[in-house]
């Protein structure tokens, strides 16, 4: 049999009619009925897909691989095999390594140890300014011109709060259509916070991060974005207050996009209650109210994509006082399950949506030109098939992730990630990984594992 | 009950029998030989990640009269870099062979941390965390008022709670944790409270709390109050904004002596002036207010031990049996 040819039968394309696909060489050589009787087809891996649902390989525009710098707390190799089981073939990996990705040789480390695991592409995110620090532009064309060649620039984590920084910025990569993703937090109204301001921190005794001092910053940036006539990306939208302005802006036009994590779509403060540091996360989590509002935004496409904000912690940093703890939740292997509870089993959306926000608007957000693409002949073979009727109890000792700070531990959560494609490689099958990707100058190379 | 974290979830019964029980202990605290055998062989451990020498040796004196073992232990490291993390600190204590840990901490929810992991299985008592509550120093307020409106009515303190009791608690909410624990256990004891406070040092999500909010003082007085509590303004308050001056907090929001007259001028003759201490004097109390027959802040130190005696005693004296339901069995049909 072929090693890189593989027949899918019977699959619910984006949840519609059941259909083959057959993948030949990295790409969708046929779908539907001439599949079975391509030519390639006869020394083609069958892989039975009845009940099965095949959707693009989904792209986190929001992942945190903590490598170079915290490599206890993930590397590549590990954030990726996590990404690939929960049905990933791209991830946009956050600039806050030590050191911060704010160079092109960085950038490039990061790119090359993604090609060197073979997991997923990893594209790397810029720092927008000097380690992270908000003072001074890094050199985003460098960046934008190495072999990472990177379009989103981001100082995730910490906000790009001086005003005229932030227009530098969004001005600037207009130049390699880059798009700026804001961490929006007013620095003044969140000194100390430490969970959402409102009833349960009233009574918790836990410093408040108003939801004033998230939409403050969504305001003026998109008021910048359209001054300057460039392209904004909002980081964790956590507010109803902020869905409103991202309307009101792509209402006039503005080229604004916005994302959401699943926990901001499912958990709320009251969790808080517990001081249990797993809920610890920045933006905190939010009221019922916003996760309601956070759900129809996102079914009506005010926000556009699913970020995971994925962000692994050693459990020494979990494992200690709320205010000691740091902010950040695993995500990667929970994103597609807790989207389906929140969005498709409420039926606010079906999986074609889900594939819009998960997979091609990401896609398109990071000019990613092989991901996020039709299931189509001819298309990269970026694919991944779920079973919709799996149920599964969240273990976060089981997981790839080095992070064991999983906010959905112990809940039950449907859907499963059986297969993925990463480039007409089965990264993942059965619902386990299977060996990567080998991109062609690594090919020779003798994997570690 | 295992653990004293919070008054909010501490149901009525539970309160009583606390304060029922400090007045057992205050018995004995007015004997020559202040010691009772409850608790030989019991080590309690006083563990203050912040410093508190009051808190810390009012439990210390409550735990030497019950005949506890007590051992002091001032973890003042407050980050992971700098100390020893709560957990290698809780697991040391639990191989120790701690019965009981008092904790005072600066971050809200420490002792519940202890109480929900398994870094040790002692009973946690919470002696003050960061923001969030103070549980024995309610108890002691309520204890105080408790005897004060048993007097008024002239019965015995045993049994009673505080129904139809008007209590004011003015100063910096936002950041007490005094007041935090008071709200929820007068409430819970049938008070009426009213918080006066600047809007600053008030939180968001206070109109949800069982009481009422003022922002003026003077009419709180004139609305008619048996108990004025006057909150510690803390020092790093002053220069961030939240008022603008101290003087001008003391005019708006401070007992002075222009209201101590005030109280002789409403008649309210019997209204008691309270404070958690340590005070300043001259900016939230004037002097004339704290030394006044009215104050009881002398009377809430003493009953103090009484009731970290009673919470000692009743979490580690065996005693385990389920907490009473509040209400009155009145027939079988419920079984």
């Amino acid at each position: 049999m072929a090693e890189n040819t593989y027949l899918i039968r019977g699959a619910a394309i984006l949840g519609g009619d059941a259909e083959d696909l057959l993948i030949s060489d990295g790409v969708i050589a046929a779908r539907g009925g001439g599949a079975a009787s391509h030519e390639a087809a006869g020394d083609a891996i069958v892989i039975e897909a009845a009940g099965l649902v095949a959707l693009p390989g989904m792209v986190d525009i929001h992942t945190h691989l903590r490598e170079p710098g915290r490599e206890d707390a993930e590397t590549v190799e590990t954030g990726t095999r996590a990404a690939a089981l929960g049905g990933y073939t791209a991830v946009h990996a956050m600039a806050n390594s030590n050191p911060v990705a704010d160079t092109a040789g960085v950038v490039e480390q990061v790119h090359s140890l993604g090609r060197a695991s073979g997991w997923v592409d990893v594209r790397p995110v810029g720092a927008v300014t000097v380690g992270l620090a908000g003072e001074q532009l890094a050199e985003l064309g460098a960046m934008a011109d190495s072999r990472a060649r990177v379009r989103v620039f981001s100082d995730d984590g910490i906000c790009v709060h001086d005003p005229v920084l932030m227009r530098r910025a969004l001005e600037y990569v207009k130049a390699f259509d880059g798009v700026v993703a804001q961490h929006a937090q007013e620095p003044r109204l969140t000194a100390g916070a430490q969970m959402n301001e409102g009833a349960v921190s009233a009574v918790l005794g836990l410093g408040g991060w108003p939801a004033v001092a998230e939409e403050s910053i969504i305001a003026r940036d998109v008021l910048l974005a359209q001054h300057v006539g460039s392209r904004l990306h909002v980081c964790h939208v956590s507010t109803a207050g902020s869905v409103e302005i991202i309307r009101w802006a792509k209402s006039r036009g503005i080229d604004v996009t916005a994302e959401v994590t699943p926990h901001h779509l499912l958990l709320t403060d009251e969790l808080v209650r517990s001081y249990d540091p797993v809920y610890k996360v920045n933006p905190p989590l939010r009221t019922e109210a916003d996760v309601l509002a956070l759900r129809e935004a996102l079914a009506d496409g005010t926000i556009d994509v699913i970020g995971t904000d994925h962000a692994p912690h050693p459990s020494e940093h979990k494992e200690c006082e709320w205010a000691q703890a740091a902010m950040g939740m695993t995500g990667l292997e929970t994103a597609l399950s807790v989207v389906q509870e929140t969005m498709i089993e409420t039926g606010l959306m079906g999986w074609a949506d889900f594939a819009r926000v998960t997979s091609t608007v990401p896609a398109r957000i990071g000019r990613l030109e092989d991901q996020g693409r039709p299931l189509e002949a001819g298309e990269p073979a970026n694919i991944i098939l779920v079973d919709p009727a799996a149920r599964w109890t969240v273990d976060p000792y089981k997981m790839a992730t080095m992070g064991r700070n999983s906010p959905f531990k112990g809940r039950e959560l449907p859907g499963a990630v059986i297969a993925t494609f990463f480039k007409g490689h089965p990264t993942v099958l059965d619902g386990k990984l299977n060996v990567p990707y080998r991109h062609p100058e690594t090919a020779g190379a003798v994997s570690g594992n | 009950m295992k653990h004293l974290l919070s008054t909010q979830d501490l149901s009525a019964a539970d309160a009583i029998r606390i304060l029922d029980t400090a007045e057992e202990m205050a018995a004995v605290g007015e004997r020559e030989v202040k010691k009772l055998p409850a608790l030989r062989g019991r080590t309690v451990v006083n563990l203050f990640f912040e410093d508190s020498t009051r808190t810390r040796i009012s439990f210390e004196a409550a735990a030497k009269r019950l005949s506890a073992d007590v051992i002091n232990f001032a973890a003042k490291g407050s980050s992971v870099s700098k100390g020893e993390s709560l957990k290698d600190t809780a697991q040391t204590l639990a191989a120790i062979g701690a019965d009981a840990v008092v904790i005072r901490h600066w971050a809200s929810g420490a002792p519940h941390r202890l109480a929900a992991t398994d870094w040790i299985d002692a009973a946690v008592i919470n002696a003050g965390d960061g923001t969030h509550e103070h549980p024995t120093q309610a108890l002691l307020d309520a204890f105080t008022m408790r005897r004060h409106w048993a007097r008024l009515h002239g019965t015995e303190s045993q049994g009673t709670d505080l129904s139809g009791m008007r209590v004011a608690i003015a100063g910096d909410v936002l950041h007490s944790r005094v007041a935090r624990s008071n709200v929820w256990l007068l409430r819970t004891l049938g008070a009426d409270v009213t918080l006066v406070a600047p809007p600053t040092l008030l939180p968001i999500g206070v109109e949800e709390w069982p009481c009422k909010v003022s922002y003026n003082l003077d009419d709180t007085l004139e609305a008619g109050v048996d108990a004025m509590m006057m909150l510690r303004v803390q020092g790093e308050r002053m220069n961030a904004s939240f008022f603008p001056s101290t003087r001008e907090y003391s005019r708006r929001w401070g007992f002075d002596d222009t209201r101590l007259r005030a109280l002789d001028e409403l008649g309210l003759k019997d209204t008691i002036i309270m404070h958690p201490g340590p005070m300043n004097r001259g900016l939230e109390i004037s002097s004339a207010a704290a030394d006044s027959p009215r104050s009881t802040v002398l009377d809430q130190v003493r009953n103090g031990v009484s009731v970290r005696m009673a919470a000692l005693y009743l979490l580690l004296s065996g005693d385990t049996r389920e907490t009473v339901p509040a209400t009155t069995p009145s027939s079988k049909e419920s079984h």
